[in-house]
């Protein structure tokens, strides 16, 4: 699906005019409120996104004690820089890859992805190519996403089945010593985080994470 | 339920297409269902478990054709008509225009829309069927209602990696036949136990599934004995096994 699938200046129709009188009448009903609909959409357009994931990404690659601490309680070490919990981002564990082992996080039977530190999946997360192959050709859907892998390295892929919620810490590129925590965090990538993706120094170009900053 | 949406491992769908520079939503209804299904859910108008269920019960050939939201608003339509809280009747006729209901009024919800479900680990005082580093096999199930077990990890052999804790049960709590706390498990699997021995080499697959998914692994009638806890070959991450204990143990105490 594109966005060329939707025309945003089409009349009123199909869903957009379901939705709007859905809203309408749970409005009158007074079981949501129009205020906290437009807070909750604020947030996560322009709030909760990736840049919060590729931040504790850059603090554990400077911060070893952070680091630490993220791989064996992640809720709290994510919430330690300002992220709380919220939904979907209650229970969270963090995979690090390293050169033998290669983690990728996937949601078979839905779309399950952890929204405090990534935001909202994007649309090829939660098609059903990904879905389907993820689980049984991984190497081949990392392909796809032009990601190569030895035949040493083991890959390791986390169907979110429950209520954990899983991000990958990448590797951090070489070269990249002389680069600040804030530095870092630009070059740490979405896709690096769910694990189709490995951080590259200097970035590719338009790999940056696409999400507005705080 | 054998559904359609429990897709692990099937073919044909073809390769995975990304959209440059994808925007959170792509059109302002997006917005509004997303911000809807979220809301009814704090509000309790039903569970995240009944609201994966209803997405499941959608027809086959609808679900694939639909977009993402456009399940959700199927979701969402269908358990508010379900519970109660509106009718077909009222949607179909504010769908041609405002109407006038005064006296009709629900008792207005002002929680705020924090939370996505009532899922919370439980007491945490039921003793583990399981630990870690057991061998364990997934049932062979396949039942009529919602479940989180995939069909391919199911009658499959795996080891318990994690204990996350105990957690409601969804396959009841779809269906409003309770919360059935119990323990869920990170599951370790071989590809080449999921997808046969042709499979390529150093793929693990790792599952949370709940206690009742899961059995002993009990080859030729006796016990397994009990896998290593030692971390797996490739395994580096500080994260292994034996933190998810250190994990839990730690949420006990924040709570």
């Amino acid at each position: 699906m594109s966005t060329k699938d939707h025309d945003h200046n089409a009349p009123e129709s199909g869903p957009a005019l379901r939705v709007k009188a859905l809203e309408a009448l749970l409005v009158e009903k007074g079981v949501v409120q129009p205020a906290v609909l437009d807070a909750l959409i604020d947030s996560y357009e322009h709030k909760i996104g990736p840049r919060n994931g590729a931040r504790v990404v850059a603090r554990a690659w400077v911060d070893a004690a952070y680091k630490k601490r993220l791989l064996t309680d992640a809720a709290a070490a994510i919430a330690e820089l300002g992220f709380p919990p919220g939904p979907q981002g209650e229970y969270m564990m963090v995979l690090e890859n390293t050169p033998r082992v290669h983690n990728m996080v996937v949601c078979t039977l839905c779309s399950c992805y952890p929204w405090s530190v990534l935001g909202l999946p994007p649309v090829w997360y939660k098609s059903t190519p990904y879905r389907s192959r993820a689980v049984s050709d991984p190497r081949g859907v990392l392909k796809e996403f032009g990601l190569e892998l030895g035949a040493e390295v083991e890959v390791r892929v986390w169907d979110s089945s429950a209520e954990m919620r899983y991000m990958v810490l990448p590797m951090r590129p070489p070269g990249t010593d002389h680069l600040g925590e804030q530095e870092l965090a630009s070059i740490v990538t979405r896709d690096a985080m769910i694990g189709t993706a490995i951080v590259k120094y200097p970035p590719d170009k338009g790999s940056s994470v696409g999400a507005p900053a705080r | 339920m054998n559904g359609v949406h429990d897709l692990g491992g099937m073919d044909g769908f073809g390769p995975v297409v990304r959209e440059q520079d994808e925007p959170v939503f792509h059109s302002e209804w997006e917005r509004r269902m997303f911000a809807l299904a979220l809301s009814t859910m704090a509000s309790r108008c039903f569970n995240v478990d009944e609201f994966r269920r209803t997405i499941e019960r959608m027809p086959p050939v609808r679900y694939l054709s639909t977009s993402y939201y456009e399940r959700w608003l199927y979701a969402v339509e269908a358990l508010l008509a379900e519970k109660g809280v509106i009718t077909r009747d009222e949607l179909e006729s504010e769908m041609r225009g405002p109407v006038e209901r005064g006296a009709q009024l629900a008792t207005a919800r002002a929680e705020p829309a924090t939370r996505m479900s009532e899922r919370v680990p439980g007491q945490g005082s039921r003793k583990p069927r399981f630990c870690i580093g057991e061998r364990v096999s997934t049932k062979n199930i396949n039942p009529p209602g919602h479940t989180r077990i995939p069909r391919y990890a199911r009658g499959k052999r795996g080891i318990v990696r994690y204990d996350w804790g105990v957690f409601v049960f969804p396959d009841s709590h779809a269906h409003g036949l309770g919360r059935n706390p119990q323990h869920c498990y990170g599951v370790e699997f071989n590809g080449r136990e999921l997808w046969g021995q042709d499979h390529p080499a150093r793929e693990r697959v790792y599952l949370d599934l709940w206690e009742d998914y899961l059995a002993p692994d009990r080859r030729n009638g006796v016990k397994a004995k009990q896998a290593t806890t030692r971390p797996a070959p490739a395994r580096t991450s500080t994260a292994g096994p034996r933190d998810a204990g250190k994990l839990r143990a730690r949420r006990g105490r924040a709570r």
